[in-house]
């Protein structure tokens, strides 16, 4: 029982003279807020990004591509190839009874963006009416619907709100012809709403195709998918690759999530480090300032214990401290923010969502910095002999 | 210079502080020569950018083709001097992952419209006689230990052959470098061989390159090109390359913010950090500093002695820290599509800059404090 009352004196006695010490101890705080913010808003962009992809994509629903083709732009079906896939067995049904599957051409089209005026690509959809089935979750938000045969669009919000002239009533200039915006539509946040939609068979006849880059199915369970991929494959006039939606915006994005994984572990690693030196340096220089009334408490017949934890104790507050404002900070200056990702023929227009998991995630950097941080210079303090820190007096 | 074992022995006096203020410093430096570097590589680009090249890209997208007639149409544009073209090919080998530029060209052309290219004439004549085969860049060719004579199977992300084959195969007849020292890291094949063998877009570009003798006539060319296609299937928007590569980086701009930002506070929490352990280092050596100043040593002495301590372990390491920076930089250029270049010395020149406003910066007050100190006082320790 004495022990933990020592511990608890010790500790409060420690953390009163803090104050006295605020420039060394700002140093920790300041280091650790920096390492707290930098892995927070990179952790963040990395699990939004995901999130919209993840978002965008459903097990039940198929993607069908041209086989060889790694991607949707690389891919192309023709109109007999369409219609067999579309009797494939496994596809949902419409209310009319059609299949529930969407052959669809994509092409990109250079917009503005509103933030710096720099020109940006936007992907316009061709979808077929069947489309309504297939993704349930795209909803008009505003104005109307697009008319078959007519050359109008629909766009997703996130594309609205990131560029310009992309508004209801706006034309868009695509190849020799205006296209006319006719309503705006959400679909939970994903993929979806960084692009316009169109009608497939008007925007085929007005680039004069006869094949779609892709078609999208939904199925009737999500095992079903080994009955649909089975009559696809084994089917000897076609010549296509199936896979499941999810795994397809996986294979999509894993350079990019590659890519902003090394910059989280690598930039907030080297940051770490260097914020555990920082800490370290300034927790020794504490101990030795304090070395006197360390080896006073000794000699009185404190135990090391109580040393040890009262240095521990200082180092994660201070490390707790740092990381609230890096939170705050990273949160106030990114949270809810947009930010649009892409090259010149796509865009993807991702909204920074910090979540607490994110913030606890900051949590335990900065308390392993801290707890490290605390430990070799607590020991330290604790193998003060006594009689020669008493000496320095 | 007669003081610096003095120094030396001032920094060993504790040496867990010196060791870890060391790798602090150290550790900031490897960051700012790693993200400064990739932002100042960036930078390098765009001022290699010529102002007399202009480029002709579908006014839709870039993802939209040209036809190949409107080559002769921009050749005869007054005041352009010749023309080239390149369709993208968006080559990867065996995986994904492993993509880089590649496109699809009239090597003949290419010489001209890049003068900056090193090209053997040699290369040249037999690219036109091997109708599959490839130019590489040299950056490229280290990159996957390909060498002249190979014969290599590329996959497309775009482009499918008529004849159904999954890969397309090159015979590398040569490799090029250009003299300014930016990345040789592309694939060039013969346009007509590529042209005959894809399924679709045949007889379409994604671009054109116009060259033209002055950079001030270049908006009113690029007008004149794109008001030729005006009102046409096929619109033109026509940049010369530095201004395109220039909005191109703009979009990267979020980035470039996020990267300096990054840098600003790694800087200043470094600043703190040095700036108070030579503080408490100084203060705790104020009696030693008032023996020296016993002995004789002038105030000049002193403050240059605590002044060349903080130097000392700054510059030491910034530049360990910025050899470790230089050697990791080149995979990260190559993680963002940019391989075979190397960090740039302008970036290592601010880096030392750097250490030593750090070395300055953090022994102002120590060093004043050193020189106004009270001999008497301090060796009373009061």
């Amino acid at each position: 029982m004495g022990t933990f009352r020592q511990i608890g004196a010790v500790t409060a006695m420690n953390l009163s003279s803090v104050p006295s010490r605020i420039g060394a101890s700002s140093v920790v705080v300041i280091g650790i807020a920096c390492v707290v913010g930098v892995v927070i808003s990179v952790f963040g962009m990395t699990r939004s990004l995901t999130g919209t992809l993840r978002d965008s994509a459903r097990p039940d629903r198929a993607v069908v591509l041209r086989s060889g083709a790694s991607n949707e732009t690389a891919s192309t079906l023709l109109v007999d190839a369409i219609a067999t896939i579309k009797d494939a067995p496994g596809i949902a049904r419409t209310p009319d009874g059609d299949a529930a599957a969407s052959a669809e051409m994509m092409i990109a089209v250079s917009m503005h963006r509103k933030e710096d005026d720099t020109m940006a690509g936007v992907t316009v959809r061709g979808i077929e009416p069947a489309a309504a089935t297939v993704r349930p979750e795209v909803r008009l938000v505003d104005g109307r619907m697009f008319r078959p045969g007519l050359r109008e669009a629909i766009v997703g919000r996130g594309a609205n709100g990131e560029f310009k002239g992309l508004g209801i009533g706006d034309q868009v200039a695509l190849r020799d012809s205006q296209w006319t915006i006719v309503g705006t539509f959400e679909s939970g946040g994903d993929a979806q709403e960084s692009r316009l939609l169109v009608d497939e068979s008007t925007l085929l006849s007005a680039y004069q195709r006869t094949a779609a880059n892709s078609l999208t199915a939904l199925l009737e369970s999500e095992a079903a998918f080994d009955e649909f991929k089975a009559a696809l494959t084994t089917n000897p006039t076609l010549s296509v690759s199936v896979e499941r939606e999810t795994e397809y915006y996986a294979r999509q994005s894993k350079s990019i999530n590659q890519l902003l994984d090394f910059v989280t572990y690598f930039v907030g690693g080297i940051m770490a480090l260097g914020a555990l030196f920082a800490a370290l340096n300034t927790m020794y220089s504490a101990v030795s300032t304090r070395a006197v009334e360390i080896a006073t408490l000794r000699a009185l017949g404190f135990g090391s214990t109580g040393v040890v934890v009262s240095v521990l104790a200082e180092s994660l507050l201070l490390a707790a401290a740092g990381a609230a404002i890096g939170a705050a900070v990273s949160w106030l200056w990114f949270g809810g923010n947009t930010f649009a990702m892409g090259n010149g023929t796509s865009s993807l227009v991702v909204k920074m969502q910090i979540t607490p998991a994110l913030l606890a995630t900051g949590m335990v950097w900065a308390v392993t910095v801290g707890f490290f941080g605390g430990l070799f210079p607590a020991l330290r303090a604790a193998r003060l002999p006594v009689a020669r820190a008493l000496r320095a007096v | 210079m007669r003081y610096l074992p003095l120094i030396w022995a001032g920094l060993w006096r504790k040496p867990v502080r010196s060791v870890l203020t060391f790798l602090c410093v150290l550790v900031s430096f490897l960051l700012f020569g790693a993200l400064h570097g990739v932002s100042a590589a960036l930078g390098d680009i765009v001022s290699s950018m010529s102002d007399t090249r202009l480029r002709i890209q579908s006014r839709v997208n870039i993802s939209e083709p040209l036809p190949f007639a409107h080559l002769a149409r921009i050749e005869r544009v007054d005041g352009v001097q010749g023309a080239g073209y390149y369709n993208f090919f968006g080559g990867y080998y065996q995986e994904p992952s492993n993509s880089f530029s590649s496109g699809a060209v009239d090597i003949a052309r290419m010489g001209i419209m890049f003068p900056e290219i090193n090209l053997a004439p040699d290369v040249v004549e037999k690219m036109k006689r091997t109708r599959d085969g490839a130019v590489i860049g040299e950056d490229l060719a280290k990159e996957y230990g390909w060498k002249v004579g190979d014969r290599i199977p590329l996959r497309s992300n775009v482009w499918v052959r008529k004849d159904g084959a999954p890969e397309w195969s090159f015979e590398i007849v040569g490799t090029y470098t250009w003299t300014n020292n930016i990345p040789s890291n592309e694939l060039w094949m013969n346009y007509d061989y590529f042209d005959e063998a894809r399924t679709f877009g045949n007889g379409t570009v994604t671009l054109y390159f116009a060259r033209i003798a002055d950079a001030k006539r270049a908006a009113a060319i690029s007008d004149e090109i794109d008001r030729l296609f005006a009102n046409s299937a096929f619109e033109t928007q026509t940049q010369n390359e530095r201004d395109w590569i220039r909005g191109r980086m703009s979009q990267a701009g979020d980035i470039g913010f996020f990267i300096n930002a990054i840098i600003a506070a790694i800087m200043s929490a470094l600043l703190l950090v040095t700036a108070f352990t030579m503080m408490q280092s100084v203060r705790e050596r104020i009696p030693e500093l008032a023996v020296l100043k016993t002995y004789g040593f002038g105030n000049g002495t002193v403050v240059s002695l605590v002044f060349g301590e903080a130097l000392l372990i700054c510059a030491l390491a910034a530049g360990l820290g910025l050899t470790v920076a230089y050697f990791a930089e080149p995979p990260i250029y190559r993680m963002i599509g940019a391989g075979g270049l190397r960090l740039p010395w302008s970036v290592i020149g601010a880096g030392f800059a750097l250490a030593a406003a750090l070395a300055v910066v953090s022994s102002v007050l120590p060093a004043r404090r050193a020189q106004t100190l009270n001999i008497v006082d301090a060796l009373a320790a009061r």
